[in-house]
């Protein structure tokens, strides 16, 4: 079992912080390369779609330090998006016809300028998700009032909960994170998230504790609803159940606890040609908080930016993005395991 | 062969067809259909599959079976009463069989 240490490897100046490692590692397992996999089933060169989803993510700065973090997001991390280069997303969002943008970090809300860009996209009338740790909405007095912020903006909550009891939660995010958790989600239920009839949206997100792959989507979910109504009265609408890929602090969990050949070997057997043709790579992309643009927020963190004319907002070219060659890895394994896997849940 | 166990061998189990095709492939399918969804859930087979594994003492099933049971959702709670249930079961089965012991002890004393 993992020991939070509360620093981002990046702090501790680990190797695996660095990208370049990470790649190594990856590139060193004895597995099929992942584009040979594509090519099995004609999928090689993965093509974009489209582009509807605008993931964002507005900073690496957090209040937790979790253990599967691949975004190795912490308390020590400074790298935040500033309201020039959410202008720039803001310009770029009006040159297409995305109906989504999905708010990510590190905790979003702690940008200085979240609840200032929440309103501009809100003006928009774009589909607004934001990806919120729960435990941000119960650290300090001034992030209380987020519910009720939330809800003006109609905004969808995506909380990650990865189960529900203190043990496991708190091995994988921290000491406390579950009560603050049940604690957080109480606040959002009672502004009406959740319920039924209000059309506030509470998503769960669930990912493993540990070296294995997640369960059937709903059948967890029904456990998940059963359990929070009867021991803490909680309601939400869906949970998503995600597999964790193997890049920063969860890849150095793999390394550490020898578990990263087996995990690798049991992602590549689990590979479904379904999930690969339905990754949300193909209608989505992913924005850094410096501006430079990626297929997803893992080849952000692996820094490998978008094979298309335009890699920063100042240079955006829906065009070229639109008919993209996706840049894939071996850690694109992880979404293409079993029911398939992306920020909303399973896709097979 | 340094071992009577090793880990990597689970991972060879469907080799068990090359020695005889036919038996292995009849064998591979009704394990395959045992375990889908059915009046059962396939967690509840899980484990069931976790407490027998342990009854039978097999380090490659209690292997195969602690992963699969965690990647059904369960947790170690329910995975160590199930193995209870094997426990209870096993030492139920050799204490009920005492009564055979004690019919023949009183058959032979006097």
């Amino acid at each position: 079992m993992g020991v939070l240490t509360h620093k981002s490897l990046s702090a501790q100046k680990h190797e695996l912080s660095e990208v370049d490692r990470q790649l190594e590692l990856l590139k060193q397992a004895d597995l099929t390369p992942f584009q040979d996999k594509l090519s099995e089933t004609d999928l090689f060169p993965l093509k974009a779609l489209n582009v509807d989803v605008f993931q964002i993510n507005v900073g690496k700065m957090c209040n937790q330090v979790c253990n599967h973090c691949h975004v190795d997001a912490g308390p020590d991390r400074k790298e935040i998006m500033t309201r020039e280069t959410m202008q720039q997303c803001l310009d770029a969002i009006d040159k297409t016809t995305c109906s989504t943008v999905d708010l990510t970090g590190g905790a979003p809300e702690m940008n200085p300028d979240f609840r200032w860009f929440v309103e501009q996209l809100s003006a928009k009338g774009k589909k607004i998700i934001v990806r919120c740790n729960l435990t941000i909405i119960v650290a300090n007095k001034k992030y209380n009032d987020l519910p009720e912020f939330f809800k003006k903006h109609k905004i969808e909550v995506a909380s990650s909960l990865p189960y529900f009891t203190s043990a496991k939660t708190d091995a994988q995010r921290g000491d406390g994170v579950f009560d603050k958790s049940i604690k957080a989600l109480k606040m959002l239920n009672e502004v009406g998230y959740g319920k039924e009839g209000t059309g506030l949206v509470l998503d769960l997100v669930y990912n493993p504790s540990g070296a294995f792959l997640p369960p059937d989507q709903l059948s967890l979910q029904a456990d998940f609803k059963k359990k929070l109504k009867t021991r803490f009265d909680i309601v939400f609408n869906q949970l998503y159940a995600i597999t964790n890929l193997p890049i920063s602090r969860y890849l150095e969990y793999l390394v550490a606890s020898e578990n990263y050949e087996g995990y690798m070997n049991k992602l590549v057997e689990a590979y479904n040609p379904v999930a690969a043709s339905n990754v949300m790579c193909r209608n989505t992309i992913s924005i850094g908080w410096d501006g430079y643009i990626f297929d997803c927020d893992f080849n952000q963190m692996l820094d490998l930016k978008v094979a298309a004319k335009g890699q920063h907002l100042k240079d955006f070219d829906i065009e070229s993005l639109v008919n993209r060659t996706i840049i894939v890895n071996q850690h694109c394994y992880g979404c293409t395991a079993g029911s398939g896997s992306s920020c909303g849940g399973t896709v097979a | 062969m340094k071992t009577y166990y090793d880990p990597d061998d689970l991972k060879k189990f469907g080799k068990i067809k090359d020695f005889q095709p036919e038996l292995g492939e009849k064998f591979f399918d009704y394990y395959g259909s045992v375990f889908e969804e059915g009046a059962l859930t396939a967690r509840e087979k899980s484990l069931i599959a976790l407490a027998v594994s342990h009854a039978v003492q097999c380090a490659y099933c209690i292997d195969a079976y602690t992963e699969d049971a965690m990647e059904k959702g369960c947790d170690e709670e329910q995975m160590m009463e199930a193995v209870h249930v094997a426990a209870a079961i096993k030492s139920g089965s050799t204490l009920v069989h005492s009564v055979q012991m004690m019919n023949k002890y009183k058959q032979l004393s006097m």
